[in-house]
């Protein structure tokens, strides 16, 4: 597990709703009104194969990753980075039940796919690093912090199904 | 995972030169973001007056911690004998759990991106990860 991933660890029980501020749900929603999914979701995608380069176990039918700027070039991380984006979006129409959303995602990543869970928070990291090139200054702690417990929960929730 | 390569060393000395003059900027972001995203952090300035992200204690702590990183990279070749002091002032003196150093470390990096936002590429992003790391690991070095 590489040392700086440090997406926060949420325990959320299935009885156990997460609650959002209304700062929260509106600082949400808005960050995702503004970013173009298919400039983010390539870019994150990207980032995390370079940076992580472990990860590019996933994705060995997606043809040439043998350096940062194949990577960054290769229209199939393209095209999965804007799927994981449309994916984000799901949770960010339903803040209240990610995790009922999420089960049939869980169940894909981890019965077929077989991603090891922690790399949920490497991907949720490159994420935020890459909107927060996008955002700027606007990008504060309050909306870093906001941005950041969204995936949270998201990554917990896809971990959810596994076993 | 902590041993830089020598193009990690170039990566992160050039990139160090273009960004060092805001190096104090980026300190004081770095602090406040740890304050306000992980909350936990905070205890360990229980001494200052004011805790808030954007305190004057604050800003000057981010100053000191980025100082300490500029310092790290002209130390690079050898960051455990480099930072034994500064190793021996978190492991005796301050007790930082090292688990905190990610956490900063990660602020880092999303100031970087906030401030650098097109010379923050993957390629720097790497170098740079795993160089803060390894200042992590030769701050943690003297712990036990």
């Amino acid at each position: 597990m590489p040392e700086n991933s440090v997406s926060a660890d949420l325990q959320t029980g299935s009885d156990k709703m997460v609650e959002w501020t209304d700062f929260e749900r509106d600082t949400i929603k808005d960050i995702f009104s503004r970013i173009e999914y298919d400039v983010v979701g390539p870019a994150a995608l990207a980032r995390c194969l370079v940076v992580y380069p472990w990860t590019q176990r996933y994705f060995g039918g997606f043809g040439n990753l043998y350096n940062a700027a194949a990577i960054k070039g290769n229209p199939m991380v393209s095209k999965h980075g804007t799927t994981i984006m449309h994916g984000l979006d799901r949770a960010v129409k339903n803040l209240d039940d990610i995790e009922n959303t999420y089960t049939e995602l869980s169940v894909l990543h981890s019965e077929k796919l077989h991603v090891d869970p922690d790399n949920f928070k490497l991907l949720a990291d490159c994420v935020t690093i890459v909107v927060a090139a996008q955002l700027g200054k606007e990008f504060t702690g309050e909306v870093q912090a906001a941005f950041q417990k969204f995936l949270a929960v998201v990554v917990s929730s896809l971990g959810r199904q596994y076993h | 995972m902590t041993t830089l390569t020598a193009k990690d060393k170039q990566t992160v000395k050039a990139f160090w030169a273009k960004v060092s003059g805001k190096s104090e900027d980026i300190g004081a972001d770095a602090v406040a973001r740890m304050l306000v995203v992980y909350p936990q952090t905070k205890i360990y300035f229980s001494h200052w007056p004011d805790q808030s992200p954007n305190s004057p204690a604050a800003r000057k702590h981010g100053i000191t911690v980025m100082m300490g990183v500029g310092d790290a990279v002209t130390k690079i070749d050898d960051l455990k004998e480099g930072l034994k002091e500064l190793s021996q002032l978190h492991a005796f003196t301050l007790r930082v759990d090292p688990g905190n150093f990610k956490i900063l470390s990660h602020n880092i990096l999303v100031v970087m991106a906030v401030m650098f936002p097109t010379d923050f590429t993957p390629e720097v992003h790497v170098s740079l990860d795993k160089f803060l790391a390894a200042v992590s690991l030769a701050l943690a070095e003297k712990y036990r």
